[in-house]
């Protein structure tokens, strides 16, 4: 895990007594709403429906356990005892008070977070694959090159100002677990000749205009990863509208100049950037490559895992994957049981997950975009234990990337922007196919719901998606079919018509019938509809 | 009718315009007709409250009912955790909501 230097203290500590004048004086009727409006936003706080929310930033989704007590804390002290974890695997607090804002950034300034560029138009959080650095499908941990990133955006005077926000994700295996071609920047760590490189695809994102980055360049010597980041930035900076705010994001530039161009205009720009002088030292480097050095763990550890309860062994098979090390796992929990709400957890269940980190997990956790809790390095042998403790909490639910295991952006419940509610539907779908056994025979299966074009919930990217309307005053909910965030990541394809809330549910029901009548032997919901195409789902649900 | 609704600055929790003061409560809303932009720039100038904007309501036999769906769950609260709402004694109090 990274540890602040007295630097990131400094800049984080200073930020919170910043925070805590502008507040003062805002409640002194020093300065308006509209002074005070970007002040509050560039430090994660939103005014949505019910009142203030808080957004605070996980760096890369990492977090120890003393950071998730934090959070636990705020909830419990400051806000109505739970938490939300965000697709940007970050976590969000509904009931804030303003003035209780610059007490809360000081409670997180003391475990070294912060809810700095959780809003406006800057670099956002760094985003990663939640398995990094235990993976067994990894080709290295991509966190430090996560980190690097995150000090370089952080109050970078240049990209505080973007057009629009700006999302960069870094991977480091073949599988993507963390959308990155959906992202403004994606990057892949890769190998090429034996060495590692960067391979850059930029011009990615989902919102009202949904495109897959396109590759920009194959293989960046890491070296030149922040020279090249930056090459990248200027050139949106330079060129990115900011005229209209549907149209400027990269995505619309990148299309409207075309891949080549813009390549050819960061290859310019790299040329001169290269030159600055902006990559750190090596020393640097492996200073904050050191601090994410795999934990000791024993690669004697025993194998087995004894499998004899039913319902353990069922957990074991959904939620936990492999870990690199023998004789470890990877624990993923499921924050989707049933009739919950998604990404959703008391500060009692955060407590007890940061309980769990620190005996079993080397005390670290991740935040997973899909809006789930991992534990990255457990021993097998005390995978029954953990089961144990999380089933006691309502937080074992064999349902890892099932359809039950729903991404769900808050909606119309909470959110000021969305046109629908998101949850309510999340829900009752979750309800329809309660039957363990019967998710498990529709196997993986991504359903991802949004209230609103904005696409928080990652609807775009659903093999089945959701999309929430405004239908004359009355919510309504489109279906989306085939889309992926992942490496074989593709758009969804709106059916048609769209359906009320009950109508929605019935909708997807007649396509996962649909499915299992057409699918061959090993195809996943999302290979099926590749193989047969939109017709016949569209059949089953329309007539 | 014409509903005044808005934030309270130092909380954050929805606000109805009384007539003469704010409320948490959707059935202390008052009807303010065509004087909703002189009342709101006075009270936001005031920091009595934050954000407030106008909007379109009905009268009801159980008060005002806001026209949106949007200013309903706002009035009431999240409709996925009636603990959270101002009546969470009433199971049914979603109902107003839809």
């Amino acid at each position: 895990m990274y540890k602040y230097d007295e630097y990131d203290q400094q800049m984080v500590d200073a930020r919170v007594a910043e925070f805590a004048d502008q507040v003062k004086r805002r409640l002194a009727g020093e300065i308006t709403e509209d002074q005070f409006k970007p002040l509050r936003l560039m430090n994660g706080l939103y005014l949505q429906l019910h009142a203030y929310m808080l957004r605070v930033a996980v760096p890369y989704g990492t977090l120890e356990s003393r950071q998730m007590r934090m959070l636990a804390h705020i909830a419990r002290k400051y806000d109505r005892d739970y938490g939300h974890f965000t697709t940007r695997q970050n976590i969000q607090y509904n009931w804030i008070k303003l003035e209780d804002a610059p007490a809360i950034l000081a409670d997180l300034a003391s475990v070294e977070m912060h809810a700095i560029q959780t809003s406006g138009n800057c670099i956002r959080n760094i985003s990663s694959d939640q398995w990094a650095g235990a993976a067994a499908d990894e080709l290295t941990d991509p966190r430090p090159w996560a980190e690097l990133l995150r000090q370089w955006s952080s109050f970078h005077p240049e990209f505080s100002y973007l057009p629009r926000k700006f999302k960069i994700a870094v991977i480091a295996a073949e599988e993507d677990r963390a959308a990155m071609r959906l992202h403004d920047i994606g990057i892949q760590i890769v190998e090429k000749d034996g060495v590692h490189g960067a391979a850059f695809y930029v011009g990615g994102g989902m919102g009202r205009t949904p495109m897959i980055a396109p590759l920009i360049k194959d293989f960046v010597p890491l070296d030149d990863l922040l020279s090249y980041t930056e090459a990248c930035l200027r050139v949106y900076n330079r060129y990115g509208r900011r005229d209209n705010i549907y149209k400027a994001r990269i995505k619309i530039l990148i299309h409207e100049l075309g891949a080549d161009e813009y390549r050819r205009q960061v290859e310019e720009e790299f040329a001169h950037v290269k030159s600055l002088g902006i990559d750190p030292p090596k020393a640097e480097f492996d200073r904050i490559a050191a601090q994410f050095a795999m934990p000791p763990l024993d690669a004697s550890a025993p194998d087995a895992i004894d499998r004899g309860d039913p319902d353990f062994a069922v957990w074991v098979d959904q939620n936990v994957a492999a870990h690199k090390v023998a004789g470890h796992a990877i624990v993923n929990i499921s924050l989707k049981p049933l009739g919950g709400i998604p990404g959703d957890a008391s500060s009692a269940q955060i407590d007890l997950m940061a309980d769990l980190a620190e005996r079993y997990s080397h005390d670290e956790l991740r935040v997973t975009h899909a809006q789930n809790i991992v534990l990255p390095h457990v021993r097998k042998a005390d995978l029954f234990a953990i089961w144990q403790a999380l089933d006691a909490a309502g937080l074992a639910t064999p349902n890892l990337d099932l359809i039950s295991d729903i991404i769900a952006c808050p909606g119309l419940d909470y959110c000021s922007l969305a046109n629908a509610r998101s949850i309510p539907v999340a829900q009752k779908i979750a309800q329809r196919f309660a039957d363990p056994a019967r998710q498990r025979d529709l196997g993986e299966l991504k359903l991802k719901i949004s209230g609103c074009i904005n696409a928080c919930g990652h609807h775009h990217a659903g093999h089945i998606g959701i999309l929430g309307v405004d239908r004359k005053g009355t919510e309504n909910y489109q279906l989306l079919l085939g889309g992926s965030g992942a490496e074989d990541v593709s758009l969804g394809t709106i059916t048609g018509p769209g359906f009320d809330e009950d109508g929605i549910v019935d909708a997807i029901e007649r396509v996962t019938d649909k499915y299992l009548a057409e699918r061959a032997d090993g195809e996943r919901f999302v290979d099926t509809y590749r193989r047969v195409g939109m017709a016949p789902f569209k059949e089953a649900i329309y007539g | 009718m014409k509903l005044l609704t808005g934030n309270d600055l130092k909380t954050g929790f929805v606000t109805w315009w009384t007539g003469a003061d704010w409320s948490l409560h959707i059935e202390d809303a008052a009807d303010v007709g065509e004087a909703g932009e002189a009342i709101l720039a006075v009270e936001e100038a005031a920091r009595r409250v934050n954000a407030p904007y106008i909007i379109a309501g009905e009268q009801t036999p159980d008060g005002p009912r806001p026209a949106h769906i949007k200013d309903r769950i706002r009035a009431l609260g999240p409709t996925v955790r009636p603990d959270l709402t101002l009546k969470p004694a009433d199971p049914a109090a979603g109902d107003w909501v839809i």
